[in-house]
């Protein structure tokens, strides 16, 4: 078949970022294939990115912005499509920044909360903050890492002062030893799944496995430790326990690369493997080899994904897996590491770029008066210097009336948050509600004016995956009616905005390039200082930090130091927060992804993949299942203290016994209806994967 | 609800000291024999209880004969349809059950109670035409045979040896085959006695100065092997005796393994002994149940008598033996691809370099022999005085030799290297009975016509090469005159189109053509081109093909383009 | 580095190095069917033999490593025939017509499309058993790129097997489940090595056939 064109670019689902070839013929994308010599991987891909990308062409992308016909009515209702009105640019853009102008002279920036997008680029997000922060003098800029590796961020800062995956993919098939914990690998980061059996069948690398879930990786483990929901600290800590007591632990990494670790091995006298069989369920045996086998090795990593981060306790989950690598030195070099598994193609770039509350692009903070500076020069005006709102913390200051204004980039918080029927009452409280997206989400039922974007394959740009690797995005085709590049409707909407608020001089939002924007942040940022457009295009890709021209990028970090000089041993107490289960609620709900199914479905319900997997089913235990006279396919009802949903059963000894889950994709069955909004203390991230949930036959009328 | 076979099953998988893919093959039999066929959760069973992924348990069913992915019946009748029972009116035989049991090949019986399936080479080719009524051979069938097989009976196999001057059947008709004392008293282990009283080296050197060379059709120097094992010393060592006898003709691993079978095991604890193994199989081809169930015994009653186990006879040797069992594929006496359905894979074979010497067995250092190999080299390290079996280029010393096809006496005889070849045929076999020799094949299915120049043709190595012809394992196929050369290459054709393996394109395809051609030349068809395209598949197949099989599956062909080259073309009245 | 001869050049070359590596980076091409550079050779294709002298069969570049010495002809006469023949016999069975290597191949080689007759030519009805891709076994040429793919090369899947022998030889799925009913993930990383299209994305395949009709 002879293609139009084929078009190089980076894949929009998940944290891998594999590098695609679109072949395109008639303006559409007619099948993907992978170059096999580019990183991070070679020719493979998963199902998401060889076959997902059709949801570009659905029929019900956005092409024209919409107006919500009873706009600056009292109630907010949600409303479909219909509740919509087509609208010119000129219009939609006018509106949007006369609503924006005089909610600010009326309550200035801390009225506003702005939601950044995990899948735009980093251009996008870039421009996005930039306006929060210049025009709108508000640091509630967030996005949906919140709800994913928050706890993982929060936790690895304070134990090494920096957030991101320390390790590269590249180093994943010459592994000797590995922990993967809460992660799914193979459905959530296919690619790099196979990587990491690939190091066990052919480098017989040892992989423990440590997840309440009987996951496929487990099939390549050596050892599976199954334990109870929410006990992770108890298991890693009684780790360190036995790595302490048998004197396995790395005695010159400690003295020379950490600090703290006296009163951190004090403190670990109770955090006994036996204790730990009574907390956790898992052999004390078991921990013991676990921990053995960890530290012994040469160099041993350990991954993990939403199991660690998602959790009321998700920021200490963190410290202790951070604990174990400063107690053996398994840091600094290939094959070790603390590596956070990031979900989406640019959370990563996300955080970089400062789509976060308390820090501008960089990582450098909002309050640093030298970096106030800086920025302020650059974006010539003066800049808020309080951190901001995290997004949960919008939603509820939105619901008390202190928040009248959401600017949404791509993102759908009334699908992802937990507590739905809470958040949505908060939404309703809003004054002022804009998004930016390709797709009619849930969230954009309760908005007032949609702006619509560019999907991945119609704009420049870059993306930077899990591995800290900035790599290029390529337009294909042009977007759909008269859908616009989004940091294009971003700039429009700012100099509006601007202008309206009479700005003597702007910030700077008359970009001719996406190119161009990076520019102007690498040179904000010392750690993409040697990234250019032009160098990726050359390279293909370059790890952050990469200060100079000259530098060639950094696979793996901490060869030398950490962020914050030593790495830091975190004194932590078991805590039991989540919500247990009761007589009347005795399942535990965790929730989670499925291998063709992208977090909301905005996606993915639109997308061929929806014909292999097109309906929510819940696992359950067998044992579960028959003792509770419950059969496979049979639609029950589940439900918490906050909602409940319909779902079919799917029974398999997947889940351990008392633990149910429920995918998170689907809008026909809303598993975070049933969520609880109980947050981590210091990264306020919710606890999805614990509620405490009853089953019960579902009556049909 | 767990039924009788369910539970047998189970307790077979639960005794499984190994529950890994090694044990795949032992499982599926098994799972085989209770069942009739493997059912698909049966599969994914076994699957899950050694780690295997199920497709590839799907895969190794259905590559060999033996296993089924659908049901079977209760009494299977395989029919051998290779050349010497094809001679012998194997399909009048299969039209006969196909009409009295009302059946098709391969195809169960409504009611389940009958299969009739055709075959290929069973073994039993002195025999002829000989069927398996499930586990049991039913040989010399004619039309009175046929109702008593259907219904349980019929003449059983026999072991029909000659020699006037045995050297390795000297102990047949002698002893209990079974009896351990027999055996010992009739000189058994003499060999592996005196193999401990010299040092490796000293050994090797026997083996290698005896000039020994590998039986099985090979004919690799046997004292090599020792010498390049012992050269990986200090790494895990196999020791395989090679029992999966499938070569149309040949049936002298049956006779050796069922009238003398400690002297194969003694071949084997000399060789463990000078390379150090702990650990060995021996590989019988599935359809010899006789054989198993004779050197399970035998494996029993040497572990009994100390001949097997730990520290063997006080000699440091601790050496275990384990049988396993083919599955119907030809192939499989292959060294390489033995080893891989030894580790429970299909039987495709390997590449080499590397040889199994040292890459072999679970990727470690491996002799492998044939049954009548071991069983010489025995022989060749009990005697006292150095036997040499190569003495100044001309041979001496014994070989087996099969004799079958239009003969007055076919069965296995042991005579000297250098017989002439008219002399078995005529002195020993009593040539064609009421007729002469029309035609001889040398070497079995994968051997080659003889041109009639060299009937009284020394039989050994030398004078064998010298005239492009090989001794292989000692097939001796003899046809009458009236026999059509077509049919006899349309059935061994036949036999290489059955039992290619199918990995290599050479003979995955080349095997289908060559059948295709022959067969059509055979009725009477023939076009202007079949001599070039025969010489082309027949020569590529023999230069390029993986393994030995693909390299020999058109010798018999060329061979007879050679000296038939009329029978290829087309004469004055032929269809083009 | 040893020396080593192809096509009497003396070359020096990489120990370790395989014959079709050292004719590589002499710009001497061998041409190969089942070889991807990403997989475990399998040898089976015979089309990359070469002649070595001291050798008695012809033997595979893509899996045999040079020694020192090694005298090596790329284009003798048995390795011509073996190439063309091998080509004659898989045009005789296959359906090649989207498999331009191949093609390419034959025309090198003055190979004659469809020698030989054949009276179980591979001609199996398409299977459309997924939203993604098909299988139209017809043109599977049996290189088993997809299976090493799906099993302990890339992805660890272990969806596809060999079944059967010989020329029945044919790539399928446990018990012949249709694809949703097995491990496969559909990765399509299988359909990325098919040589021949018998692999194709059914978008592909759909905008082929409707523009075939056309």
């Amino acid at each position: 078949m002879k293609f139009d064109r084929i078009v190089r670019t980076t894949c929009p689902y998940c944290g891998v970022g594999c590098q695609i070839e679109l072949n395109i013929k008639n303006e559409k994308i007619v099948s993907t294939v992978a170059p096999e010599s580019a990183a991070p991987n070679f020719g493979r891909l998963c199902v998401k990115g060889r076959y997902g990308t059709d949801f570009t062409h659905h029929g019900s992308r956005l092409k024209t912005p919409l107006i919500r016909k009873d706009i600056g009515g009292e109630l907010r209702k949600p409303v479909g499509m219909d509740g919509f009105r087509e609208a010119s640019w000129e219009e939609a853009l006018d509106l949007a920044s006369i609503r924006i102008a005089e909610t600010f002279k009326k309550s200035g920036g801390d009225a506003f909360g702005t939601f950044c997008c995990a899948k735009a680029t980093n251009e996008d997000n870039y421009i996005f903050q930039k306006f929060a922060r210049s025009t709108l003098k508000t640091n509630n800029v967030d996005h949906c890492a919140r709800l994913c590796h928050a706890a993982s961020v929060a936790g690895l800062q304070k134990a090494l002062g920096s957030s991101a995956m320390s390790n590269s993919i590249a180093e994943m098939k010459n592994l000797e030893v590995f922990i993967v914990t809460g992660s799914n690998t193979t459905e959530t980061h296919p690619v790099i799944s196979t990587f990491l059996r690939e190091a066990v069948v052919k480098n017989g690398a040892k992989l423990i496995v440590i997840d309440p879930r009987k996951t496929e990786m487990t099939n390549f483990a050596v050892l599976h430790l199954q334990h109870r929901p929410g006990t992770d600290v108890a298991l890693f800590q009684a780790m360190a326990y036995v790595i302490i007591t048998e004197k396995l632990f790395n005695t010159e990494f400690i003295n020379s690369r950490t600090e703290g670790f006296d009163s951190y091995s004090k403190s670990l006298d109770k955090f006994t493997p036996e204790w730990a069989e009574t907390i956790t369920g898992v052999p004390s045996d078991d921990i013991k080899e676990a921990a053995r086998i960890y530290a012994n090795a040469g160099a041993a990593a350990v991954y993990w994904g939403m199991g660690i981060s998602q959790s009321v306790h998700g920021t200490d989950n963190t410290m202790s897996i951070a604990n174990l690598a400063l107690l053996c030195g398994h840091l600094g070099r290939p094959g070790t590491g603390v590596n956070p598994l990031r979900g989406q193609n640019n959370v990563q770039g996300c955080s970089d770029t400062g789509g976060l509350p308390a820090i501008y692009p960089g990582y450098q903070n909002v309050n640093d008066k030298k970096v106030k500076a800086k920025f302020e020069a650059k974006w010539n005006t003066n800049l808020n210097d309080v951190p901001g709102l995290t997004t949960l913390e919008m939603s509820d200051a939105a619901g008390k009336g202190i928040i009248t204004d959401f600017i949404i980039l791509g993102e759908n918080p009334l699908m992802s948050e937990p507590d739905l029927n809470a958040a949505r009452h908060h939404f309703s409280n809003l004054k002022n509600v804009i998004m930016i997206d390709i797709f009619f989400n849930e969230s954009a039922e309760y908005a007032d004016i949609i702006f619509p974007a560019a999907s991945f394959a119609e704009k420049e740009g870059t993306f930077t995956n899990s591995d800290r690797r900035v790599q290029l995005i390529r337009p294909a085709f042009d977007p759909p009616g008269e859908a616009r590049v989004d940091w294009e409707i971003i700039q429009e909407l700012a100099l509006r905005v601007e202008s309206r608020l009479e700005r003597k001089e702007s910030s700077g939002f008359e970009f001719s390039s996406a190119s161009e924007i990076w520019d102007e942040m690498a040179a904000l940022v010392p750690s993409f200082g040697g990234i250019s457009h032009s160098r990726l295009e050359k390279e293909g890709g370059v790890h952050w930090p990469c200060p100079d021209m000259n530098h060639p990028g950094t696979p793996y970090l901490f060869t030398d130091t950490f962020p914050r000089g030593r790495g830091l041993f975190n004194v932590l107490e078991l805590r039991m927060d989540s919500e247990q289960p009761t007589p009347e609620y005795p399942y535990i709900l965790s929730t989670g992804r499925v291998l063709y199914h992208w977090h909301g479905g905005t996606m993915t319900r639109r997308s061929v993949l929806d014909k292999i997997y097109p309906k929510a089913l819940m696992e359950i235990n067998p044992e579960d299942a028959h003792r509770d006279g419950f059969e496979n396919g049979q639609i029950v009802t589940v439900s918490s203290l906050r909602g409940s949903v319909s779902v079919e059963l799917k029974i398999s000894d997947r889940s351990p016994k008392g633990v149910v889950f429920i995918p998170i994709h689907f809008s026909e069955t809303i598993v975070n209806e049933l969520t609880n909004d109980l947050r981590d203390p210091v990264a306020k991230i919710p606890d999805s994967k614990i509620s405490a949930v009853k089953i019960e036959r579902t009556i049909m009328n | 609800m767990e039924n009788a076979e369910k539970k047998q099953l189970n307790r077979f998988l639960d005794n499984l000291k190994v529950k890994e893919r090694t044990n795949l093959l032992p499982a599926l039999l098994k799972a085989q024999d209770l069942y009739g066929y493997i059912p698909e959760d049966i599969a994914e069973k076994i699957g899950k209880t050694l780690n295997v992924p199920i497709a590839d348990i799907y895969g190794v069913i259905e590559f060999y004969s033996l296993l089924y992915s659908k049901p079977t019946a209760e009494t299977v009748i395989r029919v051998c349809t290779s050349p010497l029972c094809s001679l012998k009116g194997a399909d009048k035989i299969k039209q006969a059950l196909f009409e009295k049991l009302n059946v098709e090949d391969g195809i169960p019986s409504t009611d389940g109670r009958f299969m009739v399936e055709s075959v290929q080479c069973l073994g039993l080719c002195d025999q002829a035409p000989a069927v398996m009524v499930n586990n049991r051979a039913v040989c010399n069938i004619d039309d009175d045979s046929i109702d008593l097989l259907i219904n349980g009976g019929g003449p059983g196999s026999k072991n029909n040896y000659y020699s006037d001057n045995p050297v390795i059947t000297k102990r047949f008709g002698k002893i209990d085959p079974l009896s351990i004392d027999d055996f010992i008293k009739e000189g058994g282990f003499k060999g592996f006695f005196h193999a401990l009283t010299f040092t490796k080296d000293e050994l090797i050197y026997a083996v290698k100065s005896s000039g020994l060379k590998g039986r099985g059709g090979a004919g690799y120097p046997t004292g090599l092997k020792e010498q390049g094992a012992v050269a990986v010393e200090g790494r895990e060592t196999y020791v395989i005796c090679n029992a999966d006898e499938s070569e149309p003709g040949t049936f002298k691993d049956r006779i050796m393994l069922s009238s003398d079978p400690y002297s194969v095991l003694e071949g084997i604890l000399i060789t463990a002994y000078i390379v150090g193994a702990k650990r060995g199989y021996i590989y019988i081809r599935g359809e010899y149940s006789e054989v198993h169930d004779i050197f399970t015994k035998v494996i029993e009653n040497a572990t009994k008598a100390g001949y097997l186990g730990e520290n063997i006879q006080g000699s440091g040797l601790s050496f275990d033996l384990e049988i396993r069992s083919g599955a119907g594929a030809y192939i499989c006496g292959e060294e390489t691809a033995l080893f891989e359905s030894i580790e429970g894979k299909r039987g495709y074979p390997r590449n080499k370099p590397p040889f199994p010497i040292e890459s072999g067995l679970f990727g470690k250092p491996t002799i492998i022999n044939n049954v009548e190999t071991f069983s010489y080299l025995a022989q060749v390290i009990s005697d006292k005085k150095r036997v040499v079996l190569t003495q100044g280029g001309s041979p001496s010393g014994t070989k087996l030799f099969c004799l079958s096809g239009d003969l007055v006496r076919p069965g296995m005889y042991e005579l000297p290297f250098g017989t002439k070849l008219s002399e078995v045929i005529n002195d020993w076999a009593g040539g064609v009975p009421n007729g002469e020799i029309g035609s001889i094949i040398l070497g079995g299915a994968s051997g080659s016509f003889v041109p009639e120049k060299y009937w009284d043709i020394p039989l050994d190595d030398q004078s064998l090469r010298a005239v492009g012809l090989a001794l292989g394992s000692g097939v001796i196929m003899v046809f009458n005159k009236d026999r059509d050369i077509l049919k006899i290459l349309s059935d061994i054709t036949g036999f290489f189109k059955h039992e290619s393996c199918g990995k290599c394109y050479p003979c995955q395809q080349g095997t289908q053509y060559q059948n295709e051609i022959i067969t059509r030349l055979g009725k009477g068809i023939c076009y202007k081109d079949d001599s070039e395209k025969l010489e082309d598949i027949g020569l590529t197949m023999k230069d390029a093909s993986l393994c030995g099989l693909g390299q020999t599956a058109s010798s018999a062909v060329l061979s007879a383009m050679k000296i038939w080259p009329d029978l290829f073309e087309i004469s004055k009245g032929e269809v083009e | 580095m040893l020396t080593i001869y192809i096509n009497d050049l003396e070359l020096e070359v990489e120990e370790g190095s395989t014959i079709l590596e050292a004719s590589k980076k002499m710009g001497i091409k061998i041409p190969t069917i089942c070889f991807h550079d990403r997989l475990t050779p399998p040898g089976l294709c015979r089309q990359c033999v070469v002649e070595v002298e001291g050798a008695r069969v012809l033997m595979p570049s893509c899996i045999t490593k040079v020694r020192e010495g090694m005298k090596i002809k790329t284009d003798s006469e048995r390795v011509v025939r073996a190439r063309r023949t091998i080509l004659e016999m898989l045009s005789s069975s296959t359906d090649l017509s989207e498999s331009p290597d191949l093609l390419e191949q034959m025309k090198t080689y003055k190979a004659e499309d469809g020698r030989f007759e054949n009276s179980s030519k591979r001609d199996f009805k398409v299977k459309d058993d997924n939203p993604f891709y098909m299988r139209d076994y017809s043109k599977c040429i049996l290189c088993e790129r997809c299976v090493q793919v799906c099993s302990a090369d890339i992805q660890f899947s272990y969806a596809l097997t060999t079944s059967g022998r010989g020329y029945n030889k044919r790539i399928t799925t446990f018990y012949d489940r249709s694809l949703p009913e097995t491990s496969c993930v559909f990765c399509g990383n299988c359909v990325a090595v098919c040589p021949t299209n018998a692999l194709i994305a059914s978008n592909e395949y759909n905008l082929k056939t409707e523009g075939a009709e056309k």
